[in-house]
């Protein structure tokens, strides 16, 4: 059984107002069966300092990424990590998580991966939650196991790989979510202490400079639709229809911007590329661009 | 890594953590993270002498001093809302305090990997420890040089 959608008129004329909830719809609804919250950090610790009551918590780098390769858990390991937290195929999942929902929007976009159905976010994550004086507890659940089907993963819609990318440029917009320094190629570590990361610094080809935040408001939440037009269609100019590819550094922060095109804006076709620089930047011959400029591919 | 090079402090810290359960281990570093002392008064009002550590997600400082008894003291700091950060903070605060510029620049640079929290917090998270405890030791370098 779905849980109602949060009405508040603040998502209405989002495309897909039904991915969100407000910090006061969830107050209401905590402890409602069939609902399941989650919350997803960067901090792996900062659970544990406290979290909403009745939360579970799903770690992206100890529960969502494979150990050994560079790739998401599989349709028995998702199985068993969602049957474990007390999630079925059916649950209404909200997701929330510190850095204005970072962690938080990728989890849901891993969940997305799984085609899992009804899964939401608390619009402002923790901060707006904190912000208002809301509750936290330090009590752990310990949900009841319940069986969760084992259905394959499909990277074939909304994840996009390294050649997918090659093959698009020049031709789709791609959206690179970080900050305008290591858009541009400046690095601000000190030299004796390279960035680990990635072996070159800049952009891929064409690129439009969007970082993640600019999708959010003072108070953490995301910005109206008006003001996220502006931010991705006048201001980067994609257009309605366009197919896109967003990415970042490994894929967090343009999980962000995944949802913000996908579920607020409505576009229909978003792939989110999670090797995202850490792989581009250490690629052999993959062509980058260095400076302000989106730049062109050399055909 | 060889335990002679180890200073007692951090090899305790260490066989406390590998003494633990994975799940406990995080609940050890939750205590470290609430044990990070304040900055003393000349730093708190002069974030000009601290030093960031990049290599940190969150922002983290801090600072190095070296007595003419080439005695260390570390000086870290990191923000509330970076539990784990600040757990690491206050690991090689409490694992360096008081030891010699030699027993500082002999800690090994991948102690953190050895502390049994690779599972449990991954990899990539404890490169932020490994940069802070690379920055402290390269502070402790430039100012004994200086004694």
């Amino acid at each position: 059984m779905p849980i109602e959608n949060d009405p508040s008129p603040a998502f209405a004329a989002f495309a897909h107002p039904e991915r969100l909830v407000s910090t006061d719809w969830l107050s209401a609804h905590l402890g409602e069966p069939g609902l399941v919250v989650v919350e997803s950090d960067e901090d792996v610790l900062l659970y544990e300092t406290g979290h909403i009551e009745g939360a579970v918590k799903i770690d992206w780098h100890t529960e969502l990424n494979d150990p050994v390769t560079r790739d998401y858990l599989d349709g028995a390991g998702f199985a068993k990590l969602l049957g474990s937290k007390g999630i079925a195929r059916d649950t209404t999942v909200v997701i929330y998580g510190d850095k204005n929902n970072w962690w938080a929007a990728y989890a849901l976009w891993v969940f997305s991966l799984f085609g899992h159905k009804d899964v939401r976010l608390l619009d402002g994550g923790r901060a707006k939650w904190e912000a208002e004086g809301r509750a936290y507890t330090t009590v752990v659940p310990t949900p009841a196991p319940v069986d969760y089907p084992v259905v394959e993963r499909d990277d074939s819609v909304i994840r996009a790989f390294r050649d997918d990318v090659l093959e698009v440029i020049g031709s789709s917009p791609l959206i690179d979510v970080r900050s305008p320094e290591e858009y541009v190629g400046y690095r601000t570590s000190a030299p004796a202490y390279p960035e680990e990361g990635a072996l070159r610094a800049g952009h891929i080809p064409t690129a439009q400079n969007v970082p993640w935040a600019k999708a959010v408001a003072e108070d953490g939440s995301f910005k109206t639709r008006p003001e996220l037009e502006e931010v991705y269609l006048a201001g980067a100019g994609l257009k309605p229809g366009d197919d896109v590819i967003a990415y970042c550094r490994i894929g967090e922060r343009s999980s962000h911007t995944w949802f913000v095109l996908t579920h607020l804006l409505g576009f229909e076709n978003v792939r989110n590329y999670d090797g995202s620089w850490t792989e581009w930047g250490s690629a052999v011959r993959v062509p980058i661009v260095k400076g302000a400029e989106p730049g062109a591919v050399a055909h | 890594m060889t335990d002679t090079a180890l200073p007692e402090a951090l090899a305790d810290i260490r066989d406390d953590f590998l003494a633990l359960e994975q799940s406990d281990r995080l609940q050890l570093l939750l205590e470290f993270s609430q044990e990070l002392p304040e900055l003393p008064e000349r730093y708190a009002d002069h974030p000009d002498l601290l030093e960031r550590v990049v290599e940190c997600q969150s922002p983290v400082f801090l600072f190095v001093e070296v007595d003419e008894d080439r005695v260390v003291r570390v000086f870290l700091t990191a923000p509330r809302e970076s539990p784990t950060t600040r757990g690491f903070a206050s690991i090689l605060a409490q694992g360096l305090a008081g030891l010699t510029v030699e027993q500082v620049l002999a800690v090994p640079s991948d102690f953190p990997l050895e502390i049994g929290l690779t599972e449990a917090v991954s990899p990539l998270r404890l490169r932020g420890m490994i940069g802070m405890l690379g920055r402290i030791q390269r502070q402790v370098k430039e100012k004994s040089a200086a004694l």
